[in-house]
């Protein structure tokens, strides 16, 4: 009852806070949004579960209840944690905090249905990571895009209105091939299969899959459904060439929204990778090897490369997390425990440190109302510990040892260069490339910003940002700092749910 | 439970009670005549239409219309041409809702109006005519209820007198209606001509003995100015066209129940008809032509048209009026589906599409009801940024519009996705086809609903407002009916499992 219990806070803090005046929206949705933390964290030291949630493994906190049952297959609510989920469940809860603190400053109109609307996205993440059957998983998935779709379009920039419709026909345009391709999928595993629960369809899926459907034999229609899916969940991770909606939704979109978009949502696009594609289909992993690696390896330099060419710090950022990603594909595709898991790691880790970043940026926004790295230069003279932040995160970009971003690029390379399929070292090493280019644009555009001489093109007074915003990015810098020295905290869960999917389902 | 221990007529007072209602409305009329007792007459109607509801679904979960042998009470046939099942009830508890919300949200619509006792009673007397629609199974009857529903309907839509729009959509509504009234007669006729009864499980019976051969094309006539007939009441192609008018000159509570319960009442004879007076083989036999190709074809087309047509509409009243007619395609799946093997899980569906429909599309009229209230304006500009000043009842259209859409996690999802799957697997080319259809004109209804969705909640107002009151009954109507498209998601279960039974019996 504990996942249900955690979503049910935030659903229902979500309630509260759209109703709640204004005025104390903020504090208000705060306070509600640190039950879901404590919660997760108590999940998280009481954990007992092991394996894989889709293999056979012993679930944490599992509950499962009939709902629909219509015609063969019967629809529950299945939810429950394993390795991989429950550190997505706690760095959703944390970030939401962070990201709700850091909205008191830039967030001044329409609060309360603002703050309702973030609370309402947490519920829905926290089910996207704990559902297992894959109705209840969809809804999840799709929930989250409207109130993301809404808080882009409310209170994002200038271009906000092109901005969220683009990140909606995007992501749901490729959730329509996701959702046809699986459908067919469990019609094409015919008696096998009873309900739309996740453990189940793996399970047929491993031990022959399906015999066909519409016409399509049993092997093609695995294929097609596999490219499909991949197409659909690519989107929304995003890799190039599905990338353009991400730099326009993020420039847009205010603040706390980047934080939770950049830290989570593109996470539920690897997450599912991993779940469905990377689970339920070994031998197309293994045919399709090549051609993903190279996708990865494009999305990690092409993605750099245009951070490269950016003046807007968002931009950059934004840019920055299309080349982060490409490197959780690149772990995936590896096969391999260390790139399965240390992808997995690097999602948790992405998450905390582009989050972080995201706030940085938006705390130098607030101050100067200018993002552009020719606008300014010696913020460090005006706003030392905000840009002191900003140039830790940085780092942790970069993969300074120590950080959380070191221990996740470095396993995912370690795994890769291990890897099966052709080229796999090529491959690996020109991924690796991309480092170089994350460190030359990020030092570039610090070099530029923060130090020097204080000059501001814009007419603010720039002073000390306030403590509300210096709280959550100590935070989460403490907690990649933490994980980046302490590694296992979580990494043994991961690789203890990691090994049985490599296994193909034996433990 | 002792339901049965009443007299048998009582089986029908889901029906009857809408009538007394409507009975009660006209003397408390000619008592006083000129009465804008508004909480006394929106009361009356609510109270009688909740009360009807709360009797439908008692005879429902007590058990009446399933088989004896399974414990329940069996169909109940009080008058011949009359019969209480579970389509009858499941259809009685769709109008029974629509028509509560309905007289709800009219009692802050019908401020300074005339003419309110008449008002009501006519709601209630469509009503009646709806609820009979459902329990009808003989082609008399059918027809009697039929016009029993409209009669009142044409006045409502022109209820508002000095409203030239209101008048001109009566008169179109009334002239489609009487020409199409026209040809069911006809079609009736063609039908007795051919087999020698009325009462439909005698015409299958007939049909299935083979006493009607040789009058094959005058039966296959008949069917087919039946489903004429049916297009009309349903606003499904060919006979679609009046609906547009008609919703946008009515006023919106009426919009919204004739989109809604009529609609629903429409596919009930639709479904009733066709289940029990028509054998699919043994009518192929006869005329030499699978009936559900007609309704294969009609859902195609009515979907198409009503989807295209929406997504080019700058009224958001006539974008409404063009999605009901999408959704009717939606529902015609049901029908088109009835020849294969699962075509009671498609037609299930078709009644769960129905019933959701009943609240989101209620809902959707509901709120420009209510933007007529404020006097906002009908174009979506005109409704740009209302949310700023109206949170609550906009946070209830999103929920309309993105269930409406068929978008996760509002219950239109459940009713499209099973729709969808039921004509999937079927498999059959032409439901393969049906089923394309159905996700294209998802897809694109998806632009024209978020539209919407775009200007109450992100664009800004073109001209300042005055402040925006909060009228309670029209609040109350809405939220109800978003809070059930939210809730009908988490609890489809039972919802899913009537329908499909009932379609299931309703087939066997």
């Amino acid at each position: 009852m504990m996942i249900e219990a955690l979503i049910a806070v935030a659903l229902v803090g979500a309630l509260v806070t759209f109703v709640a005046p204004n005025r104390i929206a903020g504090k208000l949705a705060f306070a509600i949004s640190l039950v879901p933390v404590v919660l997760s964290l108590w999940l998280f030291t009481a954990f007992d579960g092991s394996g894989n949630a889709l293999l056979e493994g012993s679930l944490a906190f599992e509950s499962q209840y009939e709902w629909i049952q219509l015609g063969e297959y019967s629809i529950s609510w299945f939810v429950g944690l394993d390795g991989i989920s429950l550190p997505l469940v706690v760095l959703t809860t944390i970030l939401t905090s962070a990201a709700i603190m850091s909205s008191w400053t830039p967030i001044d109109d329409r609060e309360s249905q603002f703050y309702g609307l973030v609370l309402f996205i947490e519920a829905n993440l926290i089910g996207v990571f704990a559902a297992l059957d894959f109705f209840l998983w969809f809804i999840f998935w799709e929930a989250v895009l409207i109130p993301m779709y809404l808080l882009i379009g409310i209170w994002g920039g200038p271009r906000r209105k092109y901005a969220a419709i683009k990140f909606f026909v995007y992501t749901n345009v490729a959730s329509l091939v996701m959702f046809g391709a699986f459908i067919a999928l469990v019609f094409g595993l015919g008696d096998s299969v009873t309900s739309f629960a996740l453990p189940e369809i793996a399970t047929a899926m491993l031990n022959g899959g399906p015999d066909g459907f519409l016409g399509l034999e049993g092997t093609t229609l695995t294929s097609v459904v596999f490219i499909a899916m991949f197409l659909g969940f690519a989107v929304k991770v995003p890799v190039v060439p599905f990338h353009t909606w991400l730099p326009d939704a993020h420039v847009e979109a205010p603040t706390p929204a980047s934080v939770l978009l950049a830290g989570v949502l593109l996470k539920m696009g690897t997450y599912a990778l991993l779940r469905f594609n990377f689970t339920m289909f070994p031998g197309q992993v293994e045919t399709y090897a090549v051609p993903i690696a190279a996708i990865a390896v494009i999305s990690v330099i092409y993605g750099a490369m245009l951070a490269l060419a950016q003046t807007d710090l968002k931009r950059i950022v934004a840019y920055s997390s299309v080349s982060s990603m490409g490197y959780v594909i690149l772990g995936l595709i590896a096969y391999t425990q260390f790139g399965v898991g240390g992808a997995t790691f690097q999602m948790v880790s992405h998450g905390f440190i582009s989050g972080l970043m995201f706030m940085a940026v938006g705390v130098i926004y607030n101050a100067t109302h200018t993002r552009l790295v020719t606008d300014m230069s010696g913020m460090a003279d005006r706003m030392p510990i905000a840009v002191g932040i900003l140039i830790a995160g940085a780092f942790g970009y970069m993969g300074l040892p120590l950080m959380s971003g070191f221990y996740g690029e470095f396993t995912i390379f370690f795994g890769a260069f291990q890897a099966d399929f052709a080229y796999a070292p090529l491959f690996t090493s020109l991924a690796m490339f991309g480092i170089v280019i994350v460190a030359g644009y990020l030092l570039f555009a610090l070099q530029r910003t923060v130090f020097g001489p204080y000059e501001l093109e814009t007419d603010y007074e720039v002073g000390r940002a306030p403590l509300h915003d210096i709280v959550p990015m100590f935070v989460l810098l403490g907690i990649i700092i933490l994980l980046g020295v302490a590694p296992d905290l979580i990494f043994e869960m991961i690789t203890d749910a990691v090994d049985p999917i490599l296994s193909g389902g034996e433990q | 439970m002792a339901v049965f221990q009443l007299p048998e007529w009582m089986a029908l007072a889901p029906a009857l009670i809408m009538a007394v209602t409507a009975l009660a409305l006209f003397v408390f009329d000619s008592i006083s005549p000129r009465s804008t007792n508004r909480s006394l007459l929106a009361g009356t109607a609510a109270a009688g239409s909740l009360a009807s509801l709360a009797v439908a679904v008692w005879f429902s979960t007590a058990g009446v219309g399933t088989p004896t042998i399974d414990g329940g009470l069996g169909e109940i046939e009080p008058i011949h041409g009359l019969v209480v099942d579970q389509l009858a009830l499941y259809f009685m508890i769709v109008v029974a809702i629509v028509t509560a919300l309905v007289a709800v949200a009219s009692y802050d619509y019908l401020v300074d109006h005339a003419y309110q006792a008449e008002y009501y009673s006519l709601v209630m007397l469509a009503a009646t005519g709806m609820s009979m629609m459902a329990a009808a199974n003989s082609l008399v009857t059918i027809f009697i209820a039929l016009e029993l529903a409209s009669l009142p309907s044409y006045a409502l839509v022109a209820i508002l007198k000095d409203n030239r729009g209101s008048v001109e959509a009566g008169l179109k509504y009334f002239l489609i209606g009487a020409l199409s009234s026209a040809i069911f007669v006809y079609g009736i006729s063609l039908v007795y001509g051919a087999t020698g009864h009325l009462y439909l499980a005698d015409i299958a019976a007939v049909i299935e003995a083979g006493g009607a051969d040789g009058y094959g094309s005058l039966l296959g006539l008949g069917i087919l100015m039946l489903i004429g007939g049916f297009a009309y009441k349903t606003a499904s192609a060919p006979f679609h066209f009046w609906a547009p008018d008609a919703y946008e000159g009515a006023p919106a509570p009426i919009s919204a129940f004739l989109s809604s319960a009529s609609k629903a009442a429409g596919f009930v004879i639709a479904f009733r008809v066709f289940t029990e007076a028509f054998p699919v083989a043994a009518t192929q036999e006869l005329i030499g032509l699978d009936w559900t190709i007609a309704f294969v074809i009609l859902a195609i087309v009515t979907m198409t048209i009503g989807n295209f047509a929406a997504a080019t509409q700058n009224n958001v009243k006539r974008m409404l009026a063009y999605s009901s007619i999408g959704h009717a395609g939606y529902a015609l799946i049901g029908l088109a589906a009835l020849s294969a093997d699962g075509g009671e899980l498609v037609m299930g569906a078709a009644m769960m599409h129905l019933l959701v429909y009943g609240f989101m599309n209620t809902g959707a009229f509901l709120f420009v009801a209510l933007a007529e209230h404020w006097d906002v304006g009908r174009t979506f500009e005109d409704y740009n940024g209302l949310s700023a000043q109206a949170p609550v009842a906009c946070a209830a259209l999103v929920v309309f519009m993105f269930s409406l859409a068929g978008v996760p996690p509002f219950a239109g999802f459940w009713s499209k996705y099973f729709l969808f799957t039921g004509a999937i697997s079927i498999g059959s080319t032409a439901m393969l086809a049906v089923a394309a259809a159905l996700v294209v004109n998802s897809a694109l209804s998806l632009y024209y609903y978020s539209r919407l969705v775009k200007a109450v909640l992100i664009e800004d107002p073109l001209a300042d407002r005055g402040a925006l009151d909060q009228p309670t009954g029209l609040y109350a109507a809405i939220i109800v009916a978003a809070v059930m498209t939210v809730a009908l998601l988490a609890g489809f279960g039972p919802i899913a499992e009537a329908a499909t039974d009932a379609a299931a019996a309703a087939l066997a």
